[in-house]
């Protein structure tokens, strides 16, 4: 499953930034990267997503050329990055907490690495102009970084790591340090400038939703390995491990066995429950697997469902009110906890679940994912 | 009035009297002193006694401010000379004390952290023996034997020194223009090294990476952003050298000669050679000023600077 996901997304377009069994060894016992492979197409923004300390920004510092790799290959558009310091790669990256010069004013910020390429200064002006409308900064050209918000920092910072035009951006927590209501405007702004620009670019995350409203492809990183590349929603609803289940978004996990495996469906003892899967798998009777289960595809109700399959009875230990929706913890007869959240369509209802119920829990037999891993 | 005493108590409480103690202390032993050496400064001389500024009789309150010395202090050249020469002496001072404490600092600055304690030790030892002591001691190393001298003499740094007039002769270093600016900076290194390490040690190494991402080399990017970003720690080492170097006496007494005149020399002389104190009290008034001006201009500076930052 983690190696097709892979071929699946390398085979969408020639690979224009390799990354070729790149391992990054620190000493000391811990592998930072651990023979990472990885292709980017040309235009694509990829996202490392990851917890803190699973490799994620040593692999970026790398493809910036701040770390060297302990072996393996780094391949921009044919040619190997090997060797190459930071100040003669074609690479530009927008820092983690922006790294703005603090003496210098949004201008000189911006025309910074165009100076330093030796650009007469007329082309200078106009490739500035150019990124300050594209980042509608043009009134704050001759302020500091320090008299500006975090917001407009952030798009200083994206316009001085664009006026180079580099072939490859790198992003490190673009939008980690603006507030929650922020950050959501400038995600999809950022990715509109990204894409109008047409760079192809590489960011990296620990958090979830901005790499999922943000990338076109996603690579789940733990323990310096990369765990499952795809789109946003491949790793969403088709997770290939445990782990991956886990880490991106809610789930619950069942541990059960393999009880019918017929080509078109399957059926899973657990505990509380019988899953009948909609789709085959590969595996052997009597094996051990996890059922993954996303909270918003269970339903409540208080009648008992007519399906003997995928449903189970509890009582309602937790409620969590999120607006617009709502999330129950429902304790099944084992003890183990099913989380249930339901959109909340009408308002106030007479009729509503609440602490202490009784209540059947069913989903569709197209709702859940076997994880054999 | 008794509120008024109340506010008063309660002002003193807490901030104000963290801040009113030192104030205090700095008015009875710094401006009140400084007052008396200035009226000293204006006084005629009656016998060995000041005559007061203020007199009144018949009626008549009559104030006298003899302006003499202050004129004498203008018209003569001596004293003129020997201000710009006290001036370009701590001028060069700190210019070497930037020179040698700036790479000492900032290779300290990005030494391994578990290093840095032991070398700000190093910086700090000298401190240990009284700084009479280090600078008798360079009379020894820079005198006739001295080993200091003897590795110049052998390297022929002397010839060099001497040809261009900095030594007196070749194979004499002692009481001359460098032995007093070597005597100098030695001093006055650490007050230079200090400042600038507290300033490098905390610049986000980011900016760095930073300049480095956008095509800058690392040579180009300590001038582009190291130094700018350390300014503020230039002109404070800069500052603690130069205003203690110009009324210099101790260093300019034991290694400076017949050429090297600094005024803190001068101010001895009229005090206790000549006994003319109104004379020396002008002198010191006139140097005071000196060093005061530039210090005005460069706290305005950066009260403005920090202003715009609001």
């Amino acid at each position: 499953m983690n190696t097709s996901a892979a071929a699946a997304g390398a085979q969408a377009a020639p690979a224009y930034l390799q990354i070729v069994d790149v391992v990054k060894d620190f000493g000391g016992g811990a592998v930072a990267v651990n023979h990472v492979s990885v292709d980017i197409a040309k235009g694509e923004i990829f996202a490392l997503l990851g917890s803190s300390g699973c490799g994620k920004t040593t692999l970026l510092r790398m493809l910036a050329g701040f770390e060297t790799p302990t072996s393996g290959r780094i391949i921009l558009d044919g040619q190997d990055l090997a060797g190459l310091p930071p100040y003669l790669r074609p690479i530009n990256m927008m820092f983690q907490s922006y790294a703005l010069f603090p003496h210098l004013t949004v201008w000189d910020n911006i025309a910074f690495g165009l100076r330093r390429d030796g650009m007469p200064a007329d082309q200078v002006t106009e490739r500035v102009e150019a990124m300050l409308k594209l980042v509608q900064l043009g009134k704050f050209a001759k302020r500091k970084p320090h008299q500006l918000s975090g917001g407009q920092q952030q798009r200083v910072a994206l316009a001085r790591s664009l006026a180079k035009r580099p072939q490859l951006l790198l992003l490190d927590e673009p939008l980690g340090a603006l507030d929650k209501k922020l950050r959501e405007e400038t995600q999809i702004e950022l990715v509109n400038i990204v894409e109008q620009v047409g760079v192809t670019c590489v960011m990296v995350t620990h958090d979830q939703e901005e790499a999922m409203t943000m990338a076109s492809r996603i690579a789940v990183m733990s323990e310096g390995r990369i765990l499952q590349v795809g789109a946003p929603s491949d790793i969403y609803e088709t997770p290939a491990t445990r782990f991956v289940a886990d880490f991106i978004g809610n789930v619950n996990l069942m541990d059960g066995t393999l009880a019918i495996d017929e080509p078109d469906h399957v059926v899973i003892d657990c505990t509380d429950c019988r899953h009948y899967v909609g789709h085959g798998i590969t595996g052997t009777l009597g094996m051990p697997v996890t059922v993954a289960l996303r909270p918003e595809k269970v339903h409540l109700s208080r009648r008992k469902p007519a399906d003997e399959f995928n449903t189970a009875r509890g009582t309602i230990r937790e409620m969590s009110y999120f607006g617009s929706f709502t999330v129950y913890h429902v304790e099944l007869p084992s003890g183990a906890r099913l989380k249930v959240s339901e959109a909340n369509i009408q308002r106030h209802r007479d009729d509503a679940l609440t602490w202490g119920d009784e209540v059947w829990a069913h989903w569709s037999r197209a709702s859940q994912v076997v994880l054999t891993q | 009035m008794s509120t008024l005493l109340q506010r008063l108590i309660a002002a003193l409480r807490g901030r104000g009297a963290v801040i009113g103690v030192p104030y205090l202390w700095l008015l009875v032993f710094f401006l009140l002193p400084f007052l008396i050496v200035l009226r000293i400064s204006l006084s005629e001389m009656d016998g060995v006694q000041f005559k007061d500024l203020f007199s009144y009789a018949d009626g008549v309150l009559q104030m006298a401010v003899k302006l003499a010395n202050y004129v004498f202090i203008v018209e003569d050249d001596l004293y003129i000379a020997t201000y710009l020469s006290s001036l370009k002496y701590a001028a060069v001072t700190t210019a070497l004390c930037l020179a040698i404490g700036y790479p000492f600092a900032y290779f300290m600055a990005r030494a391994r952290p578990t290093l840095q304690p032991a070398l700000l030790m190093l910086v700090m030892l000298p401190f240990w023996t009284s700084f009479l002591l280090r600078v008798y001691a360079w009379k020894g190393l820079l005198g006739e034997g001295g080993w200091v001298a003897d590795i110049l003499i052998a390297l022929g740094i002397d010839q060099v020194l001497a040809a261009s007039g900095l030594i007196p002769s070749e194979g004499k270093f002692m009481n001359s223009p460098f032995s007093l600016v070597l005597g100098m900076t030695y001093t006055y290194l650490p007050f230079m090294i200090l400042p600038l390490y507290a300033n490098l040690a905390k610049m986000d190494l980011r900016l760095l990476e930073a300049a480095a991402d956008l095509g800058t080399t690392p040579f180009k990017a300590f001038w582009l952003i190291t130094v700018p970003l350390s300014k503020a720690g230039i002109i404070a080492g800069s500052m603690l050298v130069f205003i203690p170097c110009v009324g210099e006496f101790v260093i300019p007494e034991l290694l400076g000669g017949p050429q090297t005149l600094m005024i803190g020399r001068v101010l001895w002389d009229e005090f206790f050679s000549n006994n003319d104190w109104p004379m020396a009290s002008a002198v010191a008034v006139v140097m005071i000023l000196l060093i005061i001006v530039p210090l005005a201009v460069f706290n305005r500076y950066q009260a403005e600077a920090a202003e715009a930052r609001r």
